[in-house]
């Protein structure tokens, strides 16, 4: 090879994927970084929307990441292709609705086809064997590599030496007595490499940068799911399983209920969208009605929203209810927060 | 000069609508681009600095962000 080796690095804005992209650059590799939007990444979306995370920063970490290594990033929008390997995993979901392993080879399939299109040679990506229960085992990273088509052109810097030698290995591209042979879920030599090489900042998410590894929120998708009567999604459903607390007091419908100033200020971006409706006597939050709910159901959902309102110890409370952009105000006597069935809360 | 409404998208989606758009456009053209995520306050920067594009200049309108910036080479 004449010219410098190019490898593409899968870049989470975590700190594996940084470490290993620096490990890569000190062997004078070129590198660039790709990132992929699945819909369901944790990054930033909560702190943006959220009034008391207002502190928290607002960058992407992916990007900030990339600016400390000196490198670009190509940010890929996924959301379509994705849903295939949400609804369908052909290798099961992990402890929720996460389908990991095919995640990850989906991704590095997509790395494959972006550095064929590029004219780059391989990729890397910050996996550590161990590290994770479903996706980094020594017995699953075979399968990415194999299933994704990446083969032997997918090179784990940081645990290489545990593996066999992948192409860039065997054609001298890297140096593979200086990459590594992590493993296990602790993070202690991760932190040790950043320490060494003076990397002091990085992100690092509890329970990982993917919604669909928590619970509460697979069981909104799957309450989804299950109330649609199929496993399909658009981009602004799973958008709004993020927000505010989710009711469903009958099969036919649910309440989206904001939580806080930034979740009621988001909510109003889908008013024209859903039934909708606000307390007028007193201060609360604006309340999304999602399905096909009757007239009983909705005096029902008036009642549960005035519990969330400043009145929920009044008599009455009064609550607009705005429907195909017809307004009306009814007065109800908030539901007593002790008869809410805890099934109703999803 | 181009524009481009990334309002109610949240990021990386407004980043993700720049960097498409920036594919099509000619070195020295002009985008400017309307947010509504805070968010785009840092990463809209952070990826031109990142692919060498120049943010021109940057203003808020009510709730909305503006930037306008400059294709690079």
């Amino acid at each position: 090879m004449q010219e410098k080796p190019k490898a593409v690095a899968l870049i989470s804005g975590g700190l594996d994927s940084m470490l290993a992209a620096k490990i890569m650059q000190q062997q004078g590799v070129h590198v660039e970084g790709i990132n992929f939007y699945t819909g369901f990444c944790v990054e930033g979306h909560t702190h943006a929307i959220r009034k008391k995370d207002k502190a928290k920063p607002k960058r992407n970490n992916a990007l900030w990441v990339a600016e400390q290594l000196g490198i670009k990033l190509h940010i890929i929008d996924i959301i379509e292709e994705y849903k295939r390997i949400v609804i369908n995993p052909q290798h099961g979901y992990g402890a929720n609705l996460n389908p990991c392993l095919d995640c990850k080879i989906f991704m590095v399939g997509k790395a494959k086809e972006w550095v064929a299109e590029n004219g780059f040679d391989f990729i890397i990506t910050g996996e550590v064997i161990g590290q994770r229960p479903m996706s980094q085992r020594k017995d699953t990273m075979p399968v990415i590599a194999r299933e994704s088509g990446a083969d032997d052109r997918l090179l784990r810097p940081l645990c290489a030496r545990n593996l066999p030698p992948t192409l860039p290995e065997r054609e001298g591209w890297v140096d593979r007595d200086r990459l590594y042979g992590f493993s296990g879920r602790s993070r202690k030599p991760q932190i040790a490499m950043a320490k060494k090489l003076g990397i002091e900042d990085y992100a690092q998410p509890a329970g990982g940068c993917c919604f669909l590894t928590d619970q509460s929120y697979s069981r909104k998708l799957a309450d989804l799911w299950q109330a649609r009567g199929e496993r399909d999604y658009e981009l602004d459903d799973i958008m709004l399983l993020k927000i505010g607390r989710h009711i469903r007091p009958r099969p036919n419908f649910k309440m989206i209920v904001a939580r806080e100033e930034g979740e009621s200020r988001f909510l109003q971006g889908y008013k024209k969208s859903f039934v909708h409706m606000l307390p007028v006597s007193h201060r609360g939050p604006l309340v999304l009605i999602d399905g096909d709910p009757g007239e009983q159901d909705l005096l029902l959902a008036a009642r549960l929203a005035a519990r969330y309102c400043q009145g929920r110890d009044a008599e009455q409370v009064e609550i607009s209810i705005v429907r195909d952009k017809n307004q009306e105000q009814v007065s109800v006597a908030p539901f007593p927060a002790h008869e809410i069935p805890e099934e109703w809360l999803i | 000069m181009e524009t481009l409404d990334a309002r109610q998208l949240l990021c990386p989606l407004p980043v993700i609508r720049v960097q498409d758009r920036v594919k099509t456009m000619q070195p020295g053209e002009t985008l400017e681009v309307t947010c509504t995520d805070p968010g785009t306050r840092h990463d809209i920067p952070a990826w031109c600095r990142i692919h060498g594009h120049r943010i021109i200049n940057c203003w808020d309108e009510n709730t909305e962000i503006v930037f306008r910036l400059e294709v690079g080479a």
